[in-house]
C-alpha cells in the first residue's frame, strides 16, 4: 500500500460514486414498477357469493396505524394498538354488539344470574377450537381469567394447568377492581363455568366483554408463558402469522372459525405502523393501505373531497373535562365560583377551532350515545353575563379578590383532548373576559398524572378526560367522580347523595332502573357543578372504497370479522 | 497495531461504565414514572404500587443500578418495561434496519460530498464552487422532515417511482436471516425482494444523506484547499506532473485525513438512529425505538440502547484511527 495506492483509492471513490449513480438509476427504472396496491391473493372461487354486492371471500386488507402493538396477551396490555390485534385473534365469553356497547353472547351461548346476583353461570358454545387445534372448554375460561386473580380461587373440571406466577400485575383486571368483585371461578363441567361474586356488581357482565377477559389457549400459553405475548393463540376469526416490530403484524383467516354465519372474509389482515399522520394518509391516497387511523384533521377535509375514499365515523365514547381542585378552597365550597367558571367557557369555540370540528360540546360527563344519558340536563353553555353574575355572588365581583389561579393543561394529545395547552390558553382567555386571571401550567405527562393525583396546593383547575372501557355509565360516573369511593378518584368530589346513587347503581341488576339512577346522578352533577364536561371527540378513520362493511366501534376496537374487499 | 487495537477495545470498558452511570442517573433525575405512563389515566394507587414493585422502581437507586450492572456483567441488557422482551433481542431487530439505512446514506453522502469538495477546491471561486457550497449550506440547514415529505410528493405521489414508506412492500415475502433486508434477499437469492428493498431504501437514505453530504463536501473542500497550497504540491507541479496526478495522488491523500474523521463521526451519528427520517419513512430502526422509549420512560430500553450505541461509536472511532495509519503511513498507531 505504498506507491500507486493513490490510484487504487481514486478507483474506490469512483466505484462509490458509480454505486450511488446506480442506485439513483435503479430508482428511475422503477417507473414501470409504480407504487402498486398491495398484492392480494386470488379469492377462493368456491366461496364466491351469487350477488355482486354481498360479502366476498378473499383479499388482503392493510390497516394503517400510528404505532406498533406493545404485546398481544390481552390480560396484560393497556394500549389500543395492542387491543386492536387482540380484537381479531381472541374472543371473550360476552361480546359487544357491532356498533354499540350493548352485550351479546360470545363464546358463552347464554348465562344465568342467581336471584341474589352473586352467582353467574355461563353455558359455553360447543365444538369450538383454538387456532392451535386444542378444544375450547370451560377449563380454558378458568385458566384465562383465573391467572389474573390475586388470590386464585379456581377449580377446573378436568386436570387443568398449574398457572405460573404472574409476570406483572394484570393491569385491567386490577384497575377494573375485579379482585374486589370476583370471589371464585369454577368449571362445573366441560361447557359450564360458574363465577361467584363477593358482592353484587351490575357492570360485571360488561367487564367480561372487555379485552382483558379474552380467552387464551392454555396449551399455547403453557408452552412458553414468557413468549405468549408475541405468539397469541385464541379462538377469534383471525390467526396470528407474524410480527415485524415497528413495521407490521400479519393475521390470516382462521379456517376453523366456529361462526359460519358471517365472516371472516379476508384472507389476510395486515396492520402496518406508519407513525407520521400525513404519510399514513398519503399511503391511503395511493392505495397502499386501506384504512387510515387518526389522520390529521386537515386531511379529513381532503378525504371528504376524494371520491375514492369513504369516511367511517363514530362518536367517541369519551369525555374531556376541566376539573376543580376540590380538596382546597375556594373551589371546595364556593358553588357560585365553580358555576362562574362553567358559564365562562366557550366550549363551542373550543370544539370548532381546537377539536377542528371533530367533536361535540358536552353537557353531561357521559357521552350521549350511552344508555342512561340524561338529555333533560341543560348543561353549562357559554354565557359570560351569567358567569359574571355568579362571580359576583361568589364574592369576587369582576374577579376582584381572587388571586391568579393555575390551569393545568395536558402536555400530550389524547383521544378526548387533541391539544391540551392550546385549549388551556383558550380557556384562560375566556376566564380573563369575566375577570379571572388564570395561568396555563403544564408538566411532562407522567409528572402531570402523578402530581394531579396528589391534588397539590398549586393546582386550581386541571384538564383530564376518559375513554370508556365497557359502555357502562358506572365506568364514567363512578370511576371518575365518586371521590367517596376511593382516594384514587382523580376528581375527589365528596357528595353523599351522589355516592349513594353510585353504590345503588352497582347493586341494581335491572338496566332500566339503573338508567334512572344514573339520570338522577347527572342532575346532581349539574346542580353541584363539581367538574365541567367540555367535549366528546368524534373518531373518523378514512378508508378506500373497496373496504366493505367496516364499522367503527365506540370502544375503538377494530373488528375485521365482517369486513370484505370489493 | 494489534496491541493498539486490543488496548483501544479495553478502553471500551471504562467508557461504557461511565456512560452507564451517567445514563442511569440522568434517567432517574428526569421526572416521569414508567408505571404512571404505563397505566395512564386509569391507574389506581394499588395498580401503581404493584407495578412499581414489579419493575423494581421502589428500591433505592444504588440497588437498582447494582441490579442493572449485575445483569450487564452476565451480558444481559435486561428486559424492556413496555414490551417485556429482552433488550438485546429488540436491538437485534432494530439495529440492522438503521445500519442498512446508514450505510446507503453514507455511500451517497461520501461519493457526492467528496466529489463536490474536490471539484470545488480545484476550481475555487468558480460558479461550480459557489453553487456547490450554497448547496452544501442548504443541505445542512434543510429540515429533514420537510425534505422527506417533498421527496415523497415528487417521487412517490407525482412520479410514482418509489414507494412511500416502510422497508418492504406488502405481498413481498422475505426470509429474514440477518435483518439486513438487502443482504437477506441476496443470501436467499430473492430478486423481487432485493429490488423491493432497494426501492424502499433510496428515498430515506437520500433524505438522511443531505446533512453528512454537505458536511463532507465542505470539509473536503477546505482540506483540499489547505493541502493544495503546500510547498510539496508546488514541487510536484514544477516537476511537470499532470494536474490529475497532483490533485488525486498527492493532494487528496493528505486531505483525506480530516475528511475521514468527519465521515467516521457522521457514521456514528447516523448509527445512533435518525429519529426524524425513521419516523417519516416508517423505518423500524433504532432512532424511533429510542425516541419512543424516552417518551415512555422505558428505562431498560434507554440504558441498553445508549450503551449499545456508545459501544458502536467507540468501535467506529477505532476504525477511523486505524484507517489513518492505512491512508497516511506517517501516522503510526502505537
Amino acid at each position: 500500500m505504498k506507491k500507486g495506492s493513490g490510484y487504487f483509492r481514486l478507483l474506490c471513490v469512483g466505484a462509490i460514486a458509480l454505486l450511488a449513480a446506480g442506485l439513483i438509476a435503479c430508482g428511475e427504472k422503477a417507473e414501470e414498477a409504480k407504487v402498486a396496491p398491495p398484492e392480494t391473493k386470488p379469492a377462493a372461487p368456491a366461496m364466491q357469493p351469487a350477488s355482486a354486492d354481498g360479502p366476498k371471500t378473499g383479499g388482503t386488507l392493510v390497516f394503517g396505524r400510528g404505532g406498533d402493538s406493545v404485546g398481544l396477551d390481552p390480560a396484560y396490555e393497556t394500549d389500543g394498538n395492542s387491543f386492536m390485534i387482540c380484537d381479531n385473534v381472541y374472543e371473550a365469553l360476552i361480546a359487544f354488539k357491532d356498533e354499540s356497547t350493548a352485550l351479546e353472547p360470545g363464546l358463552a351461548e347464554s348465562w344465568d344470574i342467581s336471584a341474589d346476583g352473586l352467582t353467574y353461570t355461563f353455558h359455553l358454545r360447543k365444538d369450538i377450537q383454538f387456532h392451535d387445534g386444542t378444544p375450547f372448554t370451560a377449563d380454558a375460561v378458568v385458566f384465562s381469567l383465573g391467572r389474573q386473580m390475586k388470590e386464585r380461587k379456581i377449580k377446573y373440571a378436568g386436570t387443568g394447568w398449574e398457572i405460573p406466577a404472574q409476570e406483572r400485575p394484570p393491569e385491567y383486571w386490577v384497575s377494573m377492581e375485579m379482585d374486589d368483585i370476583v370471589d371464585g371461578i369454577e368449571a362445573t363441567d366441560d361447557h359450564t363455568v360458574v363465577f361467584k361474586l363477593k358482592k353484587v356488581n351490575a357492570p360485571f357482565l360488561a367487564n367480561l366483554a372487555m379485552d382483558f377477559a379474552d380467552i387464551v389457549s392454555p396449551t399455547a400459553y403453557m408452552k412458553d408463558p414468557k413468549e405468549f405475548i408475541r405468539n397469541p393463540v385464541g379462538t377469534g376469526p383471525f390467526k396470528f402469522v407474524s410480527w415485524v416490530k415497528d413495521d407490521r403484524i400479519i393475521l390470516e383467516r382462521f379456517q376453523g372459525y366456529w361462526d359460519k354465519a358471517a365472516g371472516p372474509y379476508l384472507d389476510q389482515a395486515i396492520f402496518r405502523s406508519i407513525p407520521e399522520n400525513s404519510v399514513r394518509f398519503l399511503e391511503l391516497k395511493t392505495g397502499n393501505i386501506h384504512i387510515c387511523q387518526f389522520p390529521n384533521p386537515a386531511d379529513i377535509e381532503l378525504a371528504r373531497q376524494d371520491s375514492n375514499l369513504t369516511l367511517p365515523t363514530q362518536p367517541g365514547m369519551n369525555i374531556g373535562y376541566l376539573g376543580f381542585n376540590l380538596t382546597k378552597e375556594p373551589w371546595k365550597s364556593n358553588l357560585d365560583l365553580r358555576k362562574a367558571v362553567a358559564f365562562a367557557l366557550n366550549k363551542q369555540a373550543i370544539v370548532d377551532n381546537l377539536y377542528q370540528g371533530l367533536g361535540q360540546v358536552a353537557k353531561n360527563p357521559i357521552p350521549p350515545t350511552m344508555w342512561g344519558y340524561n338529555d333533560a340536563v341543560p348543561g353549562y353553555m357559554y354565557d359570560p353575563a351569567k358567569a359574571k353574575e355568579h362571580l359576583q355572588k361568589a364574592g369576587f365581583p369582576d374577579g376582584q379578590g381572587l388571586p391568579e389561579i393555575t390551569l393545568w393543561s395536558m402536555p400530550v394529545p389524547r383521544p378526548y383532548n387533541p391539544d391540551g395547552v392550546k385549549i388551556g390558553e383558550a380557556m384562560a382567555a375566556d376566564l380573563a373576559d369575566i375577570g379571572i386571571k388564570a395561568k396555563v401550567v403544564t408538566f411532562e405527562w407522567g409528572t402531570y398524572l402523578k402530581r394531579q393525583r396528589e391534588q397539590p396546593e398549586d393546582m386550581d383547575l386541571f384538564q383530564l378526560g376518559w375513554t370508556g372501557d365497557n359502555g357502562d355509565p358506572d365506568n364514567f360516573l363512578a370511576v371518575l367522580f365518586d371521590g367517596m369511593a376511593s382516594e384514587a378518584i382523580r376528581t375527589q368530589w365528596h357528595n353523599e347523595a351522589y355516592h349513594q346513587l353510585m353504590v345503588q347503581g352497582r347493586e341494581t341488576i335491572d338496566q332500566n332502573k339503573r338508567a334512572e339512577i344514573y339520570k338522577q346522578a347527572q342532575q346532581i352533577f349539574y346542580d353541584e357543578c363539581p367538574n365541567i364536561a367540555i367535549a366528546h371527540s368524534t373518531v373518523i378513520w378514512p378508508a378506500v372504497n373497496s373496504v366493505q362493511n367496516f364499522k367503527l366501534h365506540p370502544t375503538s376496537s377494530v373488528r375485521l370479522k365482517n369486513v370484505w374487499m370489493k | 497495531m494489534l496491541a493498539y487495537i486490543l488496548r483501544r477495545i479495553l478502553i471500551l470498558i471504562p467508557t461504557l461504565l461511565g456512560v452507564s452511570v451517567i445514563v442511569f442517573l440522568m434517567l432517574h433525575i428526569t421526572p416521569g414514572d414508567p408505571a404512571e405512563l404505563l397505566l395512564g389515566e386509569r391507574a389506581t394507587e394499588e395498580a401503581l404500587l404493584q407495578m412499581r414493585e414489579h419493575l423494581g422502581l421502589n428500591r433505592p437507586l444504588h440497588e437498582q443500578y447494582g441490579m442493572f450492572m449485575q445483569r450487564l456483567m452476565r451480558g444481559d441488557l435486561g428486559e424492556t418495561i413496555w414490551t417485556r422482551q429482552k433488550v438485546w433481542v429488540e436491538v437485534k431487530q432494530r439495529f440492522p434496519a438503521t445500519m442498512e439505512l446508514s450505510i446507503v446514506a453514507l455511500l451517497i453522502s461520501c461519493s457526492l460530498g467528496i466529489t463536490f469538495g474536490i471539484v470545488s477546491a480545484t476550481r475555487q471561486y468558480s460558479l461550480f464552487d459557489y453553487l456547490s457550497m450554497v448547496g452544501a449550506l442548504a443541505g445542512v440547514s434543510m429540515p429533514i422532515f420537510w425534505l422527506g415529505l417533498v421527496f415523497m410528493l415528487i417521487f412517490s405521489l407525482n412520479l410514482g417511482w418509489l414507494p412511500l414508506s416502510g422497508r418492504l412492500s406488502v405481498g413481498i415475502n422475505l426470509e429474514v436471516i440477518t435483518n439486513f433486508y438487502v443482504l437477506d434477499a441476496l443470501l436467499t437469492r430473492n430478486w423481487p425482494a432485493l429490488r423491493d428493498a432497494l426501492w424502499h431504501i433510496i428515498m430515506p437514505a437520500a433524505t438522511l444523506s443531505t446533512i453528512p453530504m454537505a458536511i463532507v463536501a465542505r470539509m473536503t473542500r477546505s482540506a483540499m484547499l489547505d493541502v493544495l497550497r503546500q510547498d510539496y504540491i508546488k514541487t510536484a507541479k514544477a516537476k511537470g506532473l499532470s494536474r490529475f496526478t497532483v490533485t488525486y495522488k498527492h493532494a487528496l491523500r493528505n486531505a483525506l485525513i480530516p475528511v475521514i474523521t468527519t465521515i467516521g463521526l457522521q457514521f456514528g451519528v447516523l448509527l445512533g438512529g435518525a429519529i426524524l427520517t425513521e419516523t417519516i419513512f416508517a423505518w423500524p430502526g433504532v432512532g424511533k425505538w429510542m425516541y419512543d422509549a424516552v417518551m415512555q420512560r422505558d428505562y431498560m430500553v434507554i440504558q441498553g440502547g445508549v450503551l449499545f450505541i456508545a459501544a458502536i461509536f467507540v468501535v467506529i472511532n477505532l476504525c477511523v484511527d486505524v484507517l489513518y495509519a492505512v491512508i497516511n503511513p506517517r501516522i503510526s498507531v502505537r
